[in-house]
Order: C-alpha cells, then sequence, then structure tokens
C-alpha cells in the first residue's frame, strides 16, 4: 500500500500544468504525451524535432527528481502483462485520440466534452481491470 | 525556439510526473483501487495540472496567437463517438493491467528497468499497430477488427 503524498502529488501537478500551458501558449501545441508520440512515428518533417525534444525531456526531468531512481517506477506486472498492457495503452491512445495528460489535462481545461467522457472511460476501465486483477483474480499488482 | 521550448516543457512535465508519484505503478494502481487500499493522492495531482492548464487556456482565448507560432490548436469538433469510448476503454485496461500511461513510462526510462523497456516498446508497437490500419483503410470499422486482435492476444 503506497503513502497519501498530498504535498508532492499538488506540486507535480501543478508544474505538469506549468508543462502544458507554455506549450500551449508558446507554440501554440496540447502537450498530449500519446499524441505527440504518434505524431513522432509519422515522418512529417519540419515537425518532429519538437516531438523528440519534448519526449527527451521526459526522462530528463524525471532524472532530475531523485525519488524517480529508486526503483518504485518498475512495474510488478508479469511480462505477458506487460506485453498486453503496453499495446492496450498504445492502441488505445491512438484510437481514443488522447491519455491521461492529453484529454485528462488539456483536453478537459479547454472544457472539451469529449475529453471528459474519455477521462471518465479510462479511469473506470482502469479502476474495474484493477478491481477485477485485484480482489477477483487476486493478482499481486 | 520553438524546438527549446518544447525541450523545457517537457523537463516540466518529467519533473512534474516524478515528483507527484505518477511513475510509480503501484500509486497508480492504489489510485484505481477504490475498494482496497485507496490512495487518492493521483486526484491531485490532476487538479493541480487542470488548475495551471486551465488557467493556460485562459490566456489563450485573450490572445490572438501564440508567442512562437501562427496559431492556437483547433482540436477536432467531433462529438463523443464510439472510436472515442472504445479507444479510452482499452488505454484504461491497459493502464488498469500495468499502471503506466504514456509520460510516466517514457519518464521512467530515466532508469531503464527490463519492465520499463518491454512494457515501452509494447505500447510503441501498439501505437504502430494504430497507423498501420488507419492507414490500411479509414473507416472505422477497420480500426476495431485490429483493436479485437490486440485485445484477443491477451
Amino acid at each position: 500500500m503506497t503513502e497519501f503524498t498530498p504535498i508532492e502529488s499538488l506540486t507535480g501537478g501543478l508544474l505538469i500544468g506549468a508543462g502544458a500551458a507554455l506549450l500551449l501558449l508558446c507554440n501554440g501545441r496540447i502537450a498530449g504525451i500519446s499524441g505527440i508520440v504518434g505524431g513522432a512515428l509519422g515522418a512529417e518533417p519540419g515537425d518532429r524535432l519538437w516531438r523528440l525534444l519534448f519526449l527527451l525531456g521526459l526522462p530528463l526531468g524525471a532524472a532530475l527528481v531523485s525519488i524517480g531512481l529508486d526503483g518504485t517506477g518498475v512495474p510488478r506486472a508479469s511480462t505477458p502483462l506487460l506485453i498486453a498492457g503496453g499495446l492496450l495503452v498504445g492502441y488505445g491512445t491512438q484510437l481514443g485520440s488522447g491519455c491521461t495528460s492529453g484529454h485528462g489535462v488539456c483536453g478537459m481545461a479547454r472544457g472539451s466534452k469529449r475529453s471528459i467522457v474519455a477521462t471518465a472511460t479510462f479511469m473506470a476501465a482502469g479502476a474495474v481491470t484493477v478491481f477485477v486483477v485485484r480482489h477477483w483474480l487476486g493478482g499481486a499488482p | 525556439m520553438r524546438e527549446l521550448v518544447a525541450f523545457v516543457s517537457g523537463l516540466l512535465f518529467g519533473i512534474g510526473l516524478a515528483l507527484s508519484g505518477m511513475t510509480r505503478p503501484q500509486k497508480v494502481l492504489d489510485f484505481l483501487d477504490f475498494s482496497g487500499s485507496w490512495d487518492p493522492s493521483l486526484a491531485l495531482v490532476m487538479g493541480g495540472a487542470l488548475l495551471v492548464s486551465a488557467l493556460g487556456v485562459r490566456l489563450e482565448r485573450r490572445r490572438r496567437a501564440p508567442l512562437l507560432a501562427a496559431r492556437f490548436p483547433r482540436p477536432p469538433s467531433l462529438g463523443v463517438d464510439r472510436r472515442l469510448l472504445l479507444g479510452a476503454s482499452l488505454f484504461g485496461i491497459g493502464w488498469g493491467l500495468v499502471g503506466l500511461c504514456p509520460g510516466p513510462a517514457l519518464a521512467n526510462l530515466a532508469q531503464p528497468a527490463p519492465s520499463i523497456l518491454v512494457f515501452v516498446a509494447s505500447m510503441l508497437a501498439g501505437m504502430a499497430l494504430f497507423r498501420l490500419g488507419a492507414r490500411a483503410g479509414a473507416q472505422p470499422g477497420r480500426g476495431a477488427a485490429a483493436a479485437s486482435i490486440v485485445t484477443s492476444i491477451r
């Protein structure tokens, strides 16, 4: 069981929001991670470098916060679940045009109905999955 | 200059994700576990991020254009459709299985453990699979077919 960390979590959230606001107000871009990765996979010349630099900032930023390097970032799921989960996250975020950042932070901040529905849907699907895995199947993670 | 801004924005995201606990799969799974060891921390991450992000949107609406680009984004004015619901559901299932969404998964490359590499590689494969399906046929039926393949792999 993990501890409630209100100060760190709120501060982290404010920084995430600052990153999203910066990208929007300067570059006119939505800071949705799955959208930025998806666009980087399709090679449109001139539209790739900023995406790669943004994505490079993610591990570098995490490395600056030493608590990200203490092994707590390593998922406990088994290899088949890691592969299934990765495929579902990758495919689902492209099909649904966004993830936690694109819909949950940027889209909801714009008051987008699509983003509000998407966020409610993936939170509910995640909660149901955790319920089934932990409490029905008695899985470890 | 736009590239520098993108990098700084990514850095802020990375710091925020790691500091907030979003990069810890156990914390994410505990947040999603309402009937067990519920950890409400991640509600504060979204609350804090939304607050500042919404402030950015308010400023955006007062300006004609971004500081460094020609225009502000115009997200598609589509309604809620099956594609959105199916995509968000699949994403949520994957998120609940492992405890990582795209941003935190990439931020965790700061500590490349085998399981993180497996997850990120599978995630990129899932994204590439969608793009291949989208290129093969633009109609949404194709996407649904490919989605059922992904689910059957489980």
